[in-house]
């Protein structure tokens, strides 16, 4: 519901700003009091609020699972014990389905990438207003909770991934092998190397950039749909987001699946020898 | 909205967890569950050879118990056939036994009458010679009376 002395306009901005802290020109360091401000501090300036969450939703998952694991029976697991393992056998056995080569670290990428980002859409279940008029009662003016509605944070995690992807071709194939693949593959002929080259480029570079975007995108269009429920008056908005609440349960789910499984798709690719 | 250092900031944590998940959460999980995939797999595969191995005992006792039978049977059956054979022996024995006594009696009777016939002719004989002698009394020549007693002898 909007704040009494807010325009739907300055509403939807407010909840779509996240809380900045960085080095204003004029200012110096500070937190960005408006979205001008935020805007103003350029690229040096860290989303306080979607670092803090996200980090919290993956201390959130390693102490989970590490708590599991660490009292994982072989014998007859507990309730807690046999929803983690659910989790984790559904990760391995996807990965095991996609990922052919032979290398132990794409299991834990792909369970680190599905808990968190999963954790971190969940927290878009949380109704749009609790956080920033919890915070404001707090002194803090922004507070956006959900992570992946910022293209930093979807954007960071995709890089990351685009470095193992690279990482792991060049690990593979060697330099001239990675080499090789990226002019000498759709067309192998020496003379369309140029062409090639280019278009190989533009397939790599737009894996994470399609990755991160497609998660961002997502979230990011629940959210303003949750925001723009939220301006209804308060005994009719029920009607709209408890099903759009029902229908991000899946699309949460979704989400953090379709990430995890391109990236173990790419990290593969990145394996196999063309 | 706007591209900054979280960016940065949030690969180093997407590092940092990964990392951190390698070496803490995968392992310990990954161990316990395989760990109990062997040992279910294991006791699924005592379970079923414990089952072959009784339904193989099951059938070792079914032809023990069949095997005796058949040797009790055929150790009664040679027993009667013993006992039979035995009783029949006994009998052929005993009525050869009684045909000898028999044949011995009956033989003995006639050495018994031979020897009493003969017994007689002698007698009869010595008494014919006895009574000739004293109804003539005086022999004349006692070798032709001896040839004569003789042939009375013998037509007797």
């Amino acid at each position: 519901m909007a704040g009494n002395n807010q325009t739907p306009t300055e509403y939807i901005q407010h909840h779509l700003q996240n809380l900045t802290y960085g080095y204003h020109p004029e200012n110096g360091w500070s937190i960005a009091h408006s979205t001008a401000e935020a805007q103003e501090m350029g690229f040096w300036a860290i989303h306080l609020d979607t670092m803090g969450w996200s980090v919290a939703m993956g201390v959130l998952f390693i102490w989970l699972f590490r708590m599991v694991g660490k009292a994982a029976t072989t014998g007859v697991p507990g309730k807690l014990q046999s929803a983690i393992e659910m989790v984790f056998e559904f990760v391995e056995g996807t990965v095991r389905g996609a990922f052919h080569g032979r290398n132990t670290l794409i299991g834990p990428i792909a369970l680190t990438l599905f808990v968190w980002i999963f954790l971190m859409n969940l927290l878009k279940l949380i109704p749009v207003d609790l956080a920033p008029q919890l915070f404001a009662r707090l002194g803090v003016e922004y507070m956006k909770i959900v992570p992946t509605t910022d293209p930093n944070a979807t954007l960071g995690m995709a890089l990351g991934v685009f470095c193992l992807i690279i990482y792991y071709s060049i690990k593979v194939k060697g330099l001239g092998g990675f080499a090789k693949e990226l002019s000498l593959t759709p067309f192998n002929h020496w003379l369309l190397i140029p062409f090639n080259l280019v278009m190989e480029v533009i397939g790599l570079l737009v894996k994470p950039l399609s990755l991160g975007l497609r998660l961002f995108g997502n979230m990011f269009a629940g959210e303003v749909i949750f925001i723009l429920i939220a301006l209804l008056p308060f005994w009719i908005s029920w009607t709209l987001n408890v099903p759009w609440a029902i229908f991000h349960i899946l699309v949460i789910s979704l989400q953090a699946f379709i990430f995890t499984v391109l990236t173990v798709v790419y990290l593969n690719a990145a394996h196999e020898h063309h | 909205m706007n591209i900054n250092m979280t960016l940065i900031g949030q690969m180093i944590a997407f590092a940092i967890f990964v990392w951190f998940c390698t070496k803490y959460v995968w392992p310990p999980i990954n161990n316990a569950l395989h760990e109990r995939q062997k040992k279910i797999a294991d006791g699924l595969d005592a379970a079923s050879r414990a089952s072959r191995d009784l339904e193989k005992a099951e059938q070792q006792a079914e032809e023990t118990l069949r095997e005796s039978k058949e040797q009790a049977a055929e150790i009664l059956e040679q027993a009667h056939k013993r006992s039979n054979q035995m009783i029949d022996e006994a009998r052929e024995q005993a009525r050869q036994e009684g045909e000898r006594m028999v044949a011995g009696a009956r033989s003995e009777i006639e050495q018994e009458v031979n020897r009493a016939k003969e017994e007689l002719r002698g007698e009869v004989s010595r008494l014919s010679v006895l009574g000739a002698e004293r109804i003539l009394e005086a022999s004349i020549d006692e070798k032709q009376h001896a040839r004569l007693v003789e042939k009375l002898a013998d037509e007797l």
